[in-house]
């Protein structure tokens, strides 16, 4: 054997990374990456015919069922639409906020969801700041447990509210989601990408429909690595840029309670990612502005452009409600609808 | 003390240079004779172990481990950890000093080794190298020594001032002892009140946990290395514990290109899994040094099939159900590592990747044995220690971590099969494990 073919190794054999067990509960909505493509065009389709049904005849799809939701982090938009959700489909509702709980006792997420369930809760929404808790969660009690967010990770009900409002505006009367739905068009996800479950959950789920992700953010929000996240996501650090290719423009708010000590420069942050209108106008005068919600104007976009033409950021919040239902109602029915599941 | 035969094994003794079907003869806690089959000369009256088709080598020496005494017994205690230590097949481990109290003084070090701790295998303590491990003022080397302790170290932290690291080195070498550092820089991997839950990388990414960069594990590696190159003339040895990154190596590689005393060790876990194991948040994944990339994972193959790699040690971790049974974030770091630490070797090092079984077992024990200057042990020569494993090499078993010796349970190795059933352990010439009674 020569001195090269020596040096030449073979590829190694190496222990191989067991196939994940979630959802342990078909009705569980863990991550943008648990629902088909079809499941996800059945979602969209429900969330139009419980928002057109009759109120008092919605109310008794899950008359008196029971659902939790346990906040670890404070939230209006999603724990609110939520609620509305799951009480316009006739469940009784119950919140349990860590600040209200035992949870401050220290109760861990364990038994305050074995807790819940002995309570005869049949689902658990679940807010928390940790990375991951869900599939605790879920592991544990083996409920349907819903995302409601998580940590830095995953906001799966959110990007589905994204999507449909996206629908709306470009791909109108659109019926059954294919992985070519969304072909041709780019999305720009701009500011604190490193923090923020919502970007996450858009990047894994937008680029399945066809979708281009394209990631626009400082070093310091944005780390090279993101563009690792998937197929069909790229980073275009030059906002003007990504807005001059841009259909949907999805702003991001900075979260000051994730930095850990990064310090950013405010006034230069705005003057290289601000949504300004004259931006707006002379790079995407046609598209859509999206922004999950808080919104902090003057910092991430103008007051001008979240109350202008072109902002859908209050069509977001009414889609919030209808994607939920659809949601809470795969929650119990997926069990019943699969015959259950070992 | 009673005398006994192992009859009819292999014995694979790599210290000895011996691969060879012999019979040995153990007394009064030594190797007394070793002779072709049937040919002892002193056996008469002696127990005999029929060690036919079995291979019988020097007892495992596990040089990083937790055994949780002196204060947190609920995860482990000395007569536990030491009974899954002999379930691997170990004879020997040395136990990291941060145990509450920490170990930092020769009355903890001896407490640790009395027989009411109830070891069945030795137990060599390992102390702090700074008082209360808090990186500031050296222990008295020379005392914790005279105690027992055989290195010191403030494992789970690093030493991190330069002064300190470089005075525990100059110290330590005075009295003949190894520094052991724990190279994590947590100036990177601690921020504000956020710390890096694993590897760095696309996965952390994805899974929106906070990243452990390389650099804060080599960062640390070179520094050590730079004051063990000062320190040329007193002979400072350094081992960097757990090491897990390929930058890491490489500074070991040219160190010791370099002349200087710089030694390692790898753990199982870091050789065989990635950050892609951590899957869904599984907290049987989480420990610190996190699971790396496969580049890493790949480099510290490369580094124990070419000999950059000193010992195999297990960082045997115990924690109970309920502390791993949190968020990612919030669980402690660690995995049990003794009852799996031959078998994962034998199935993946030797059979797998084709490294000779004298090195394979030369990394379990004789290495490590010299790292931490044990005389009379990790070989079975004449005289020696009778600190025995005798395993049948072609046994394939699946791993049950909930019916281990170890009082904690957590290993992401469970189900796992695993290649080489330990049948004995005998620690000193005493039976410290049989299968057929365990």
């Amino acid at each position: 054997m020569s001195p090269t073919a020596a040096k030449a190794r073979r590829p190694l054999a190496t222990p191989p990374v067991a196939a994940s067990p979630f959802p342990y509960n078909p009705g569980s909505l863990l991550s943008v990456q648990d629902l088909t493509l079809d499941a996800l065009s059945h979602l969209l389709a429900r969330a139009t015919a419980l928002e057109n049904q009759d109120p008092l005849t919605r109310a008794r799809i899950l008359a008196k069922r029971r659902i939790a939701l346990l906040f670890y982090e404070s939230s209006t938009r999603t724990r609110t639409s939520f609620e509305l959700a799951a009480k316009g489909l006739g469940a009784d509702t119950t919140l349990v906020s860590s600040l209200s709980s035992s949870i401050e006792k220290g109760e861990s997420l364990k038994d305050t969801g074995l807790t819940l369930r002995a309570l005869g809760a049949e689902a658990i929404i679940l807010r928390h700041s940790s990375s991951g808790a869900p599939w605790l969660l879920e592991a544990e009690t083996r409920l349907p447990v819903l995302n409601a967010g998580d940590g830095m990770h995953e906001h799966p009900t959110q990007a589905l509210l994204d999507l449909r409002t996206m629908l709306a505006h470009l791909r109108p009367g659109a019926e059954a989601i294919t992985a070519e739905t969304l072909s041709g068009v780019t999305v720009s996800i701009v500011g604190d990408i490193l923090h923020s479950r919502v970007a996450r959950s858009n990047m894994l789920l937008l680029p399945r429909l066809g979708a281009r992700v394209l990631l626009c953010g400082p070093k310091e929000l944005l780390p090279e690595v993101a563009a690792q996240t998937g197929p069909g996501v790229e980073i275009e650090r030059d906002f003007e840029a990504a807005l001059r290719q841009s259909q949907v423009v999805m702003m991001l708010r900075i979260q000051a309670e994730r930095l850990a000590g990064l310090q950013l420069d405010l006034e230069e942050y705005k003057a290289a990612y601000q949504l300004t209108g004259q931006r707006l106008a002379a790079h995407a005068p046609k598209a859509v502005v999206l922004h999950p919600g808080p919104i902090i104007r003057g910092l991430e976009l103008t007051a001008g452009v979240a109350d202008g033409p072109q902002s859908a950021i209050l069509e977001q919040i009414r889609n919030g409600v209808a994607i939920r239902m659809a949601v809470v109602e795969r929650a119990l029915m997926a069990e019943q609808e699969q015959g259950g599941r070992a | 003390m009673t005398a006994l035969v192992i009859r009819g094994g292999h014995l694979v003794d790599p210290a000895a240079g011996v691969d060879l079907d012999k019979d040995i003869l153990l007394k009064d806690g030594r190797v007394a004779e070793i002779a072709s089959p049937g040919k002892l000369k002193q056996a008469e009256g002696a127990e005999v172990l029929d060690a036919t088709g079995l291979t019988v080598a020097p007892g495992l020496i596990d040089m990083h481990v937790h055994l949780r005494e002196p204060g947190q017994g609920y995860k482990e205690t000395i007569a536990t950890g030491t009974a899954a230590a002999a379930a691997g097949g170990f004879t020997a481990v040395a136990a990291m000093p941060n145990t509450f109290p920490v170990n930092d003084s020769p009355e903890i070090t001896r407490w640790m080794q009395v027989p009411e701790r109830g070891a069945s295998i030795r137990v060599f303590p390992i102390a702090a190298a700074t008082r209360g491990s808090k990186g500031e003022a050296i222990n008295d080397y020379a005392a914790l020594k005279s105690a027992g302790a055989v290195a010191v170290s403030d494992d789970g932290l690093p030493i991190l001032k330069d002064s300190v690291m470089r005075e525990a080195l100059a110290a330590a070498a005075r009295v003949g002892l190894t520094v052991i550092q724990h190279a994590e820089d947590t100036r990177i991997t601690h921020v504000a009140d956020k710390v890096a839950a694993m590897n760095a990388g696309p996965t952390a990414f994805k899974l929106g946990l906070r990243g452990w960069p390389n650099e804060a594990e080599s960062g640390i590696v070179e520094r050590d290395i730079r004051l063990v190159a000062e320190l040329r003339e007193a002979r400072a040895h350094l081992h960097v514990a757990h090491i897990s990154t390929a930058a890491a190596l490489a500074a070991v590689r040219q160190a010791r290109r370099n002349g200087l005393r710089v030694t390692c060790e790898v753990a199982p876990h870091h050789f065989l899994l990635t950050d892609e194991h951590v899957g869904l948040y599984d907290t049987n994944a989480k420990m610190c040094p996190p699971l790396r990339s496969a580049a890493d994972r790949d480099a510290l193959i490369e580094a124990l099939l070419d000999g950059v790699v000193d010992a195999i040690a297990t960082d045997h971790a115990p924690h109970a159900v309920h502390e791993k049974e949190v968020e990612f974030e919030r669980a402690p770091n660690g995995i049990i590592g003794l009852e799996t630490a031959l078998g994962l070797c034998l199935r993946w090092l030797h059979h797998e990747w084709k490294l000779p079984l004298g090195r394979v077992l030369s990394l379990l024990s004789a290495q490590p044995a010299a790292l931490l200057g044990l005389k009379g042990r990790g070989t079975l020569a004449v005289g020696s220690f009778a600190d025995v494993v005798v395993f049948d090499p072609k046994a394939e078993w699946t791993y049950n971590a909930r019916q281990g010796k170890s009082k904690s349970h957590n290993s992401p190795f469970d189900g796992w099969t695993m290649q080489g059933r330990v049948r004995w352990t005998i620690s000193e010439g005493r039976i410290a494990y049989d299968a057929e009674s365990a």
